[in-house]
């Protein structure tokens, strides 16, 4: 394989939506039209907002995959999205054409905010809290494309099994859900003590009912769905909120910024979010860096308005240290 | 010393996750709703999926109990 990239071409001329254009590769990167190393050719991503699709779609996606990959290869990228691969710039005309009139979207790169990712959530995974489907296609249809200081990555975990890597995102909300019990329902058979993973349960020696220790909970209701008596109910769903993480060649986790946001203040927890970056923030900066240069106070004191009661300063500081 | 009798057991000490699962459901198709089926698991793993997958399936964990390092239980199946 080749080591560096062949082809230096910026510039070409173009026939696009019917007309004679002049085509910048630089920009095309912006609209998700991203230039591979051979000669005229791009790799072409679609926008699949949490990684699902109908199989109606995947049909038509991968007819015309099969029509304008040179190679007749895809690539499922790291964002869920799904990538044409050995696209000729010559065929974008006719391709956006085709891929517009199934109902689908081409991604984008650059600082804005990106496609959203998503794990199940609670439609049909046993563990998911949260309808992250549900919130990935809603922040997708309201805050895609929104132009930002750097890239800006949001995703949705539906429980801190975390497979959605929110530690990992600029803005990310994991499922959460807070744990109840009851006294009456009881029967003291300590199966919550054994499911809980995280030794937040011990079993009372004598009674054999549970002692629960809330600083070591995660809050992934383990204990509630293993309860055979309904004993351990749910209190509250909610999002744990991290705010400031990335990978890329310095990793950077999030910090955890709010405790049981519920889902509709999670519109307002960005909005109000992307509005700190864009005032506090500088070109080419992404939120990580921000909250170093500006403080994490100076962002919670911000989000008072939208977070309330549910902001976690004092173990945002501790993690901190 | 137990009030439930129970129609059908299954031991499944040494088996893993999943399969001991599967098998409480294989047992639990061929029996009648409302009848009880008891089981024994081992602690750990077992303990902390099997309960939550039976519960899902739309069966009823009616006893529990605790015997060394395993646990009897039993399940009175759904509709």
């Amino acid at each position: 394989m080749d080591r560096f990239i062949e082809d230096k071409t910026t510039k070409v001329p173009v026939k696009l939506e019917g007309q004679e254009k002049k085509l910048d590769f630089m920009e095309l990167k912006t609209g998700g039209f991203i230039k591979q190393r051979q000669k005229d050719l791009f790799a072409v991503r679609l926008r699949c907002p949490g990684g699902r699709m109908s199989t109606d779609k995947l049909v038509e996606v991968a007819r015309i995959a099969h029509r304008y990959s040179k190679k007749s290869v895809v690539h499922f990228s790291f964002r869920q999205s799904l990538e044409i691969l050995y696209v000729d710039y010559k065929d974008f005309d006719a391709m956006i054409g085709e891929i517009t009139k199934i109902g689908m979207k081409v991604a984008s790169c650059g600082p804005r905010v990106r496609v959203p990712t998503a794990c199940g959530g609670c439609e049909y995974n046993p563990n998911g809290l949260t309808d992250t489907q549900g919130l990935a296609d809603m922040v997708d249809k309201k805050y895609f494309g929104t132009p930002t200081h750097h890239k800006f990555k949001i995703s949705f975990s539906g429980c801190p099994i975390d497979c959605a890597r929110t530690r990992e995102m600029d803005l990310g909300f994991q499922g959460v859900v807070e744990p109840e019990w009851d006294e009456p329902p009881c029967t003291g058979c300590t199966i919550c003590s054994e499911a809980c993973k995280e030794d937040a349960i011990q079993s009372d020696p004598d009674t054999g009912k549970p002692i629960y220790d809330a600083k070591k909970c995660i809050w992934c209701g383990d204990c509630i769905r293993a309860c055979p008596t309904g004993a351990w109910r749910a209190k509250r769903y909610g999002h744990l909120v991290r705010l400031g993480g990335k990978h890329g060649r310095h990793p950077v986790e999030a910090r955890e910024v709010a405790l049981f946001v519920p889902d509709e203040k999670v519109p307002a927890v960005i909005e109000r979010t992307i509005e700190w970056y864009l005032a506090n923030g500088i070109r080419g900066e992404r939120v990580a860096k921000t909250i170093v240069r500006v403080g994490l106070d100076n962002y919670l004191k911000f989000m008072e308005p939208v977070f309330e009661g549910s902001a976690l300063v004092g173990r945002a500081e501790k993690e901190a240290v | 010393m137990s009030a439930l009798k129970a129609d059908a057991v299954l031991d499944l000490r040494g088996v893993l996750c999943p399969m001991n699962f599967v098998k409480a459901k294989l047992k639990l198709e061929g029996m009648d709703s409302g009848q009880v089926l008891e089981i024994v698991l081992d602690s750990g793993e077992p303990i902390q999926n099997v309960p939550k997958s039976i519960k899902e399936e739309g069966h009823r964990i009616v006893e529990v109990k605790k015997e060394d390092d395993h646990f009897r239980l039993k399940i009175e199946k759904g509709q």
